[in-house]
């Protein structure tokens, strides 16, 4: 019989429990702020899928590139890029990480090889391809992660990319979040088959499919594939079911979905599971109400941070459209 | 000075920056093994092997993706599409990704990509095969558009445009490629947003670009026996445009023309008109004219074919009116 598990065992959790909370309090706050009309455009939320961002993410050396979504503030935070500028970017400030320039759905960050939130659903996973293969190009053994959601998977782009990346044998790693709602429209009306990961057998490639409410069990399967891309054996095609407890953006009341329905994925809340295993392993209610309030204060930072930061000045409407020749 | 064909002008302008830069390479259908659908890339595989010049399958919006990507963390694709006609389909990438990332990202992700490959109409190739898309791509800021007439141009412009760190849009004319000209020895690079005046003239100026200019010079010939003098301003570069250059020879011979072989409507043509009536409209003699192609999908039979495109005679008949 295994040994009840103790705080030692579950430090690992606790800091993936602790980025997940970031993720849930910046969202709250990002929710917050765009109710008050203090941010624009959509803002999609990742409340809900924080422990497939996080877990996956979690598999990733720093060298390795990771391509998202226009939901991308859980990816970004568990990526580790500065709470405070990407809330100023959310708040079109000059602060953000894009200054000003890309908003929620475009988060950028060069230095963390965070390649990007992109808008047009399913478009970067070739982008995802390219990067990859640029690793190939140079053999530098970096592998890129990239993000989709199940309504991805029907554009010519995911299967372009697809195919490129299988018979290139790419380092890459694709990763379907399946919250089973493409916008307004459910998997089963969509799907010709509703396992996207199934759809690697067509490409040849490597699948896996997975819950995505326990995060370290995200983590152990992204980092089985991501090992596989790293030793040359090409890319996998993940599926990892999740479920966003808000609509597709801020501005969707989400009524094409009934409230049983989310009350039983509410059940399954990925920091709810977390945190029962961390407080069965030795921590302390105490200990953790002690880190949300620490996370609280590094979201209400951002908060400040964004509101007191200045918009970008007008001078800067054309700067960027161009890269400059050296 | 020796005289090559516009491919083989290409050609060279490819295989010297790519024997400079390792983080260059050519990618698309055909240009490995079959050595491009045009033979723009021959002999290059041999050169540069499989690593270097890459064949892909039909899958345009796909590969196109891999370039803007590997483009993302320094590389410096050339992607060939083997006709513009084919690049619609990758169209989301070039204007979604590659115009828009470095603006989006605020200048983390210059994109230093050249998209090249044949375009233009011709050839009884018909409404699938037969098109000119200058001005579609000339709407999008974050790209460059070139369109070289002569191998020279076609060498020297296509060489900037690799170096350059903006993603360039790059059309050749299919019906160009075999066609000669001289191409000094030597490298050189030709700036972009430099028009070239291609032959002198006092009373009317001409502004046209790519294979336009075949039928624009021998009409500017024909004029000139009957004593009408035609400037030629080839524009080369579409995006950025030389506004100097053609505001100068319009105020010189004070009537402009404009002749392209895409469609007259939104064409680029009317941006240029509109160019020249606001900043020179003081020295307009006559309004400004534009010759294009007709309004309507390429037809395939030859004499539609002829009818529909930009030709000497329609040039000749508008100048003379022009000039009346």
């Amino acid at each position: 019989m295994s040994q009840p598990k103790t705080k030692k065992d579950t430090q690992d959790l606790h800091e993936l429990y602790r980025q997940m909370l970031l993720i849930r309090r910046f969202e709250e706050a990002a929710a917050k702020s765009y109710s008050m009309g203090k941010i624009g455009g959509f803002c999609h939320l990742y409340i809900g899928q924080e422990a497939v961002g996080v877990g996956a993410i979690a598999a990733l050396e720093e060298r390795d590139y990771i391509v998202s979504t226009y939901r991308d503030h859980g990816h970004a935070l568990a990526r580790g890029l500065e709470p405070k500028s990407l809330m100023a970017e959310l708040f079109g400030k000059k602060t953000g990480i894009a200054k000003g320039n890309g908003g929620s759905m475009h988060f950028f960050d060069k230095t963390k090889n965070f390649m990007g939130g992109h808008g047009i659903v399913g478009g970067h996973i070739s982008l995802a391809a390219g990067i990859a293969y640029a690793s190939k190009y140079r053999q530098d053994g970096a592998v890129t992660l990239c993000f989709f959601g199940e309504g991805a998977a029907n554009i010519g782009s995911f299967h372009e990319g697809m195919n490129l990346a299988a018979i290139w044998k790419l380092p890459l790693v694709m990763i379907c979040e399946n919250n089973h709602y493409a916008m307004g429209t459910p998997e089963y009306r969509a799907l010709s088959v509703k396992d996207v990961s199934v759809r690697a057998a067509a490409y040849d490639i490597a699948r896996d499919h997975i819950e995505g409410d326990e995060v370290r069990k995200v983590r152990d399967h992204v980092q089985f594939a991501i090992d596989r891309a790293r030793r040359g054996e090409g890319p996998t095609l993940m599926e990892i079911s999740t479920y966003r407890f808000r609509g597709h953006s801020m501005s969707d009341p989400a009524k094409y979905r009934t409230k049983e329905e989310l009350e039983k994925y509410k059940q399954g809340d990925p920091l709810i599971k977390a945190e029962k295993e961390l407080l069965q392993c030795g921590w302390s209610r105490e200990e953790l109400d002690g880190l949300s309030d620490s996370i609280q204060s590094i979201v209400d930072d951002s908060l400040n941070f964004a509101e007191k930061s200045e918009e970008p000045p007008l001078g800067w409407l054309h700067k960027h459209v161009y890269a400059e020749n050296i | 000075m020796p005289i090559l064909t516009y491919r083989e002008a290409l050609n060279r302008a490819m295989t010297e920056e790519m024997e400079k830069d390792p983080n260059i390479f050519l990618m698309g259908e055909e240009v490995g093994h079959y050595e491009g659908a045009y033979k723009v890339s021959q002999g290059m595989l041999a050169k540069f092997g499989e690593r270097r010049v890459i064949d892909t399958p039909i899958s345009e919006n796909g590969f196109a993706g891999v370039g803007i990507g590997a483009a993302m963390v320094g590389l410096r694709p050339i992607i060939e599409f083997m006709t513009w006609n084919f690049s619609l389909v990758a169209i989301d990438q070039i204007i979604n990704s590659a115009a828009k990332m470095n603006y989006m990202s605020a200048g983390q992700f210059p994109i230093p990509i050249v998209f090249r490959g044949a375009g233009g109409a011709g050839g009884r190739l018909a409404a699938q095969h037969s098109q000119s898309f200058e001005s579609w791509y000339a709407h999008i800021p974050g790209l460059k558009v070139i369109a070289p007439y002569t191998p020279a141009d076609a060498y020297g412009l296509l060489k900037t445009s690799i170096l350059d760190n903006n993603p360039t849009i790059f059309i050749e004319s299919e019906v160009l490629y075999g066609t000669k000209g001289e191409v000094p020895t030597g490298e050189f690079y030709i700036p972009m947003g430099k028009a070239d005046v291609k032959r002198e003239g006092t009373q009317l100026t001409i502004i046209s670009w790519s294979r336009a200019l075949m039928y624009v010079l021998p009409a500017a010939e024909k004029l000139a026996k009957e004593g009408i003098s035609v400037e030629v301003v080839d524009i080369r570069s579409i995006r950025p445009l030389d506004e100097e250059a053609i505001l100068a020879s319009v105020r010189k011979t004070n009537r402009a023309l404009i002749v392209e072989e895409g469609w007259n409507v939104a064409g680029f043509g009317a941006q240029l008109a509109y160019l020249v009536q606001k900043e020179a409209f003081d020295y307009l003699d006559a309004p400004v004219e534009r010759v294009t192609q007709e309004d309507v999908p390429m037809p395939y039979a030859a004499n539609l074919e002829k009818a529909s495109l930009p030709s000497e005679e329609k040039i000749i008949q508008k100048v003379r009116e022009m000039i009346k």
